[in-house]
């Protein structure tokens, strides 16, 4: 049984006028399948620009794909038109974003969100009710109804903002969590503790993460699969240990070679990632094809590969 | 110990924003009571968390404070050459002329205080044409050489803003900083915006013109894996105070302050899946900051002392100064294989 099925999808973006129309390929035939009853972690990871945040948007039904199909549970997300059907996709599927300080309006206190989560997902109208459903969503991240109550954006940690972002998405008990660079904005410190609750999410409590970043270090520790972007193509996709222990793709060695390393700190030893590679990454954008290999990863290989 | 001759020395120094409404003062104590050197020719780094008061003490040193935020206590010296300045003490002409001659700021955010609508050619005018003080022909050379230095091409002065990319931008700011050849440079999280690859050559960059121009560099993260790469020593701040100073390799491989040891562990690592532990808690609220030790509310290693006074900065080794009562048991929760045992 197949949760999501994405579907050679690809987005084109038109850009300028009528006189000087020109497009914009943000994603290109990006297919994957998440299974469902198997919950994982599936990183997408890529630079500014490589298509990721589109991927997602399109995941979640804010875009339509100019290309290919998104089917959720037997829907195809594209064609969900009523309110009810759109309320229906939304208790299954949760989005989390990048900047909780920008998520939340600072002049409402933050269970207020939670509360109208709870009442257009859940259709609760008892005030003990909704508490319940708030307080268990909060519980479920380390925090609880007492503490958050009342309270407004600025109170609150970035940490804990975002853990309470992440209780919003949860109140419906979706079954994928699409978490859109969910610690870059938050403190070094605090980042593990999202990052722990997001893998706690998918142990605990079956919860499929969609986790889109850069940071390779927290895809590394622990992701699942991950697929790899430059330019909205897909370089290579599979195992998450396998590709980033042994990355194949010239463009997902560089972006290893650019995580800075911590080994041995102090000494400055700071090179610029090797120029041939980055070079040979840039020059490979979008040739070939994909190619499956013995490990379970798919490389894209230029030529007939 | 080896003798370094100090750039900048700062003591005693307390920064507080003071809030007076109808008759409600409100005091912020952002900067408590700081001492600290800053060396010819290194790269300082200042680590900490949201609201550590890491943005407010580095206004503070570039004299660039407005109120309601005030300089309570404390002193801070430059030392450039030979001409000594306290920017608090002294005319606001003395000041306005080691500006970005002698002292520059890189800003928070540097991907977006280039001016829109003007071309990037008249930032440079803007801030470098008057300090330099040279005849218009000399300054444009001495522009182009630089940015040639620097790998970025002297025709990406026509352009506006917006038509460069964000690393682009931020090596353009740089460079603006820069220009002028300033002993003293501030950088304020110059590269949190930016993506892995971006990021990497941003670094390497600022790596490079401090070396070429032995300049100072106070460069503030929060992510100590920035630091790891790039500075010579580190300080930590947690909030408003410095809670641990000392060279980066002994602050990663021996920590004495047990926030340091746990902003060390916390860092993932390629080729690491063992279990990290977040640090419990929130950073406290400055305008009402615990008793004692700050940290203690969140210690592992609390004990009643700790709740009641407030620990010293003291020297525990070489140029590692540490504000504990117990940093003798703090241990270090991560292994550098790269580190052998003789260098701890």
């Amino acid at each position: 049984m197949t949760l999501l099925n994405v579907d050679k999808v690809g987005k084109r973006f038109p850009m300028g006028g009528i006189l000087s129309r020109r497009h914009v390929d943000a994603v290109v035939d990006v297919s994957f399948a998440l299974e469902a009853g198997r919950p994982e972690i599936l990183t997408i990871i890529g630079e500014s620009g490589s298509g990721k945040t589109t991927l997602a948007r399109m995941i979640l039904g804010l875009e339509t794909p100019t290309e290919g199909a998104i089917v959720f549970d037997g829907q195809s997300v594209a064609d969900i038109r009523s309110r009810a059907a759109r309320l229906d996709f939304m208790r299954r599927v949760q989005p989390v974003f990048q900047n909780p300080f920008e998520a939340f309006n600072p002049l409402k206190q933050v269970d207020r969100y939670l509360e109208a989560t709870a009442r257009t997902l859940l259709g609760l109208k008892d005030r003990t009710a909704i508490d319940a459903a708030m307080d268990d969503a909060l519980q479920k991240v380390g925090l609880s109804l007492r503490e958050i109550k009342g309270r407004f954006a600025h109170e609150l940690s970035g940490g804990q903002l975002q853990r309470v972002a992440i209780a919003r998405a949860l109140i419906p008990n979706p079954s994928l969590l699409i978490a859109d660079e969910p610690v870059s904005m938050v403190d070094a410190s605090l980042r593990m503790s999202i990052v722990n609750l997001l893998r706690d999410l998918r142990t605990n409590l079956n919860v499929t993460v969609i986790y889109i970043t850069h940071d390779l270090a927290t895809a590394y520790y622990f992701s699942d699969r991950i697929i790899i972007m430059q330019k909205g193509h897909v370089v290579e996709q599979g195992p998450a240990r396998v590709i980033l222990d042994t990355p194949e793709h010239p463009y997902s060695q560089l972006l290893k070679a650019s995580v800075l390393a911590i080994d041995n700190p102090g000494r400055g030893e700071l090179e610029l990632a090797d120029r041939s590679v980055a070079e040979l990454a840039w020059s490979q954008t979008g040739q070939g094809r994909l190619v499956e290999r013995a490990d379970g990863r798919s490389v894209r290989v230029a030529g007939s590969g | 110990m080896a003798e370094y001759k100090n750039i900048l020395t700062v003591s005693g120094l307390k920064a507080y924003y003071k809030l007076d409404h109808f008759g409600i003062t409100r005091e912020v104590r952002a900067v408590d009571d700081i001492t600290l050197s800053i060396r010819e020719n290194e790269i300082y780094g200042i680590a900490g968390e949201s609201s550590s008061g890491k943005t407010t003490l580095i206004k503070v040193l570039a004299a660039a404070i407005r109120p309601p935020l005030r300089i309570v206590e404390g002193s801070m010296t430059y030392r450039f050459g030979d001409k000594v300045i306290d920017p608090y003490k002294a005319g606001k002409d003395e000041v306005d002329a080691i500006r970005w001659k002698n002292l520059s700021y890189v800003m928070q955010g540097s991907m977006s205080v280039l001016n829109p609508v003007r071309r990037i050619r008249k930032s440079f005018e803007d801030f470098a044409f008057r300090p330099m003080g040279l005849p218009t022909r000399e300054f444009w050379g001495r522009v182009e050489t630089h940015l040639k230095r620097l790998n970025l091409s002297p025709d990406t002065l026509n352009s506006y803003p917006h038509e460069l990319s964000g690393g682009m931008r931020q090596r353009m700011t740089i460079a603006l900083a820069t220009v002028c050849q300033p002993q003293f440079i501030i950088a304020d999280e110059p590269t949190t915006a930016l993506d892995v690859v971006v990021q990497k050559d941003v670094l390497v960059m600022l790596r490079d013109v401090q070396k070429q121009m032995g300049s100072s560099v106070v460069f503030v993260t929060h992510d100590m894996s920035v630091h790891a790469n790039m500075a010579d020593r580190i300080g930590i701040m947690y909030a408003g105070r410095l809670v641990e100073e000392g060279p980066t390799r002994t602050l990663f491989t021996a920590p004495k302050h047990p926030y340091t040891a746990h902003l060390v562990a916390s860092l993932p690592r390629i080729g690491d899946r063992s279990p990290k532990a977040a640090l419990e808690g929130r950073p406290p609220n400055l305008s009402d900051p615990p008793p004692g030790c700050r940290f203690h509310p969140r210690c592992p290693l609390a004990i009643d002392k700790c709740k009641v006074s407030v620990p010293p900065l003291e020297i525990v080794g070489e140029s590692h100064r540490s504000a504990c009562w117990r940093s003798d048991d703090v241990r270090p929760l991560t292994r550098f294989e790269g580190v052998r045992e003789e260098t701890l």
